[in-house]
């Protein structure tokens, strides 16, 4: 396949996201604009200009209106797609990490990391339509996570809102009370800070990376642990197919092997393995640096790997891909 | 859809002509242009004709290959966003901006390669436990050094190896009895130090060869009997060498450079045999052989001995 390469960001990508259509991608990264593209030939549409540090997450709404975008700069802003003008400014007192719109896009999950002598937290803020009435309050804040909490999403119903941070622990917490549900296990668990995070299409499971050079894939609502997938570099990024049985997992290099490994432009590569077999299916390489962000367009038909370098791939599928015997 | 363009102009047009109405009356004498259609690879090719300030007929060849990407199936929401204008840092972009482009190179999904086999250059019998050291080595992500011939990890290369100069082809048949020879020779090659970690067998341990002058001749004629073959693909290798070369007669020594950062071979190589009519006789019959897709040169590795 031919990769459709976009250097829109001059500094690192930190996450990718497609729309629900699949025909928008959006890309954060550390240099303050998130940029959108359209997913079929990679050509950017626009940016979104406002934020001060680096963005590190976003996410879009159903109907691909709103995005909201959380940074550095210790705000969470709300854009029109379409225009990208700011709607609305979410401020807190340390860098905004993750962010996740629930089913419905009426309420927003957002950690923040700790600072000073803050510690970390996860708040629930509620996002109206009709932004004259947005306020800026918290429905719900949790603390009590020792380490940053790189990743939180909602659970089946906006029931639930699993989280997986620096302690390497997943946990599930109740959306309306702020009860900690579960909590991954100390030695079937990671054993290093928790990168990344992906739903399943149907929400029913999900899968972690780690640094511990693992990505795990859980039951959503039991946090039972389903499978494991082994690689030889710490795990950045990780994602799963919508359409196939396959789980991408992008990776970067351990520190002190860079300078012992004979270093080829363009080999660090996003993993696929095969979601039930655990058997690693092949690779793409390609980036010329580590691989911080991989995302799916939702027909399945192509993905997308955001690098340390800066780049945005987009690949599409051949026809090969869907035959893969294994 | 990616358009990939390029045009061969094989004539500028000057202004100057542009205005001119005669050569629109000339026009019927040009051919009209030509579309060779999007073949198999999609390469369509518009051959234009006209006059240039000479008078002369020239054609404009224009090669483009259109390569379809992806097939999109849109939405109807879809369709509406194609349609949004440009904001933000992109307002400014027009078509010639080299944001976005089609990578030059074909990336494949490459498959794992099977446990037990190297990843870069193929064994043909290299033996088993090497092959699996390699494997293991390169699973473990660092770069450890492991010898071909010891098998051993870590500690030296196969250059360094101190059994290196045991003949690769023993090692099909005999690769257990390897480790108890070498441990021989290994006493046996702290004796003529001047040759490094070379141990001629005459000087090994266990050599029964009466130590008269020929040792030293064995040994000087051994060198005498090297034959350099240059030319060598990527992937060749000592074992390839010698059953290549096996035919002539019993090889001493065979080696071949490998760069031991990329693990291919620089091209060339030394065959040693131990007569040296095999060797004339090999360097006659091998010299312009063709061999995995390249003509190898074969020749005294020393200057011309006749």
């Amino acid at each position: 396949m031919r990769p459709i390469l976009m250097k829109g960001h001059e500094r690192p990508l930190t996450f990718l996201k497609y729309n629900r259509d699949g025909d928008l991608l959006f890309s954060c990264a550390k240099d303050h604009t998130p940029t959108v593209w359209y997913g079929h030939n990679g050509e950017r549409l626009g940016t979104y200009r406002g934020h001060n540090g680096a963005v590190w997450c976003c996410d879009v709404s159903r109907d691909s209106t709103r995005l909201i975008t959380s940074s550095a700069d210790q705000t969470v802003k709300l854009w029109n797609v379409e225009t990208g003008t700011q709607l609305f400014s979410f401020n807190f007192e340390s860098p905004a990490r993750a962010v996740d719109l629930a089913e419905g896009d009426k309420l927003v999950v957002i950690t923040t990391d700790p600072f000073m002598e803050l510690p970390s937290a996860i708040h629930i803020k509620r996002i109206e339509k009709d932004l004259s009435k947005q306020s800026a309050d918290s429905i719900l804040t949790i603390t009590g996570i020792k380490g940053r909490i790189n990743r939180a999403v909602w659970g089946p119903l906006n029931r639930t809102i699993i989280s997986g941070g620096e302690d390497a622990v997943v946990r599930i917490w109740d959306s309306e009370t702020g009860k900690l549900l579960r909590e991954s296990e100390k030695e079937t668990g990671h054993q290093k800070p928790i990168t990344s995070l992906f739903k399943s299409a149907d929400g029913s499971h999900f899968l972690t990376g780690s640094l511990d050079k693992s990505a795990k894939l859980w039951d959503i609502r039991t946090l039972t642990l389903i499978k494991t997938y082994v690689t030889e570099r710490p795990v950045n990024a990780v994602a799963i197919s919508p359409l196939l049985d396959h789980v991408v997992i992008g990776g970067g290099q351990e520190a002190s092997h860079v300078t012992t490994t004979d270093r080829r432009a363009g080999k660090f590569e996003a993993k696929f393995f095969h979601k039930i077999l655990e058997e690693e299916i092949g690779g793409v390489k390609g980036h010329f640096g580590p691989i911080n962000a991989l995302a799916f367009n939702p027909d399945g038909r192509s993905f997308a790997s955001g690098g340390e370098d800066g780049y945005v791939r987009l690949h599409h599928f051949d026809s090969e891909y869907f035959h893969i015997k294994m | 859809m990616e358009k990939v363009g390029d045009s061969k102009a094989s004539a500028k047009v000057r202004w100057g002509e542009l205005e001119e109405e005669d050569n629109e009356d000339l026009d019927f004498l040009l051919p009209p242009p030509k579309v060779v259609g999007p073949d198999e690879n999609g390469v369509k090719k518009i051959i234009e004709f006209r006059f240039n300030d000479q008078g002369q007929k020239v054609q404009k060849t224009t090669t483009t290959r259109i390569r379809k990407v992806a097939k999109a199936r849109l939405s109807k929401r879809a369709l509406e966003r194609r349609e949004w204008r440009k904001f933000g840092d992109a307002v400014n972009e027009d078509t010639g901006s080299r944001l976005t482009m089609v990578s030059t190179e074909e990336i494949l999904l490459e498959r794992p390669k099977a446990p037990g086999t190297k990843e870069d250059d193929p064994r043909s019998g290299g033996g088993d436990p090497l092959s699996a050291a390699l494997a293991g080595a390169a699973k473990g992500g660092a770069v450890l050094m492991v010898c071909r011939i010891c098998g051993k990890k870590g500690d030296h290369w196969t250059s360094k190896c101190p059994y290196k100069d045991l003949a690769p082809a023993a090692a099909e048949g005999l690769g257990l009895d390897k480790p108890p020879q070498a441990a021989d020779s290994a006493a046996g090659s702290g004796a003529p130090g001047g040759k490094g970690a070379y141990v001629p067998p005459s000087l090994r341990a266990g050599a029964t060869v009466d130590r008269t002058s020929d040792t030293s001749n064995m040994r000087r004629r051994n060198d005498e009997n090297s034959v350099r073959v240059t030319n060598l693909s990527e992937d060749t290798r000592e074992a390839d060498l010698q059953e290549l070369f096996k035919p002539f007669g019993h090889i001493t020594r065979v080696y071949v450079a490998v760069d031991q950062r990329t693990g291919m071979s620089r091209g060339f190589g030394f065959v040693n045999f131990a007569n040296r009519e095999d060797a004339q006789r090999a360097i006659n019959k091998l010299n312009g052989y063709g061999y995995d897709n390249l003509i190898l040169r074969v020749e005294w590795a020393t200057p011309r001995q006749t």
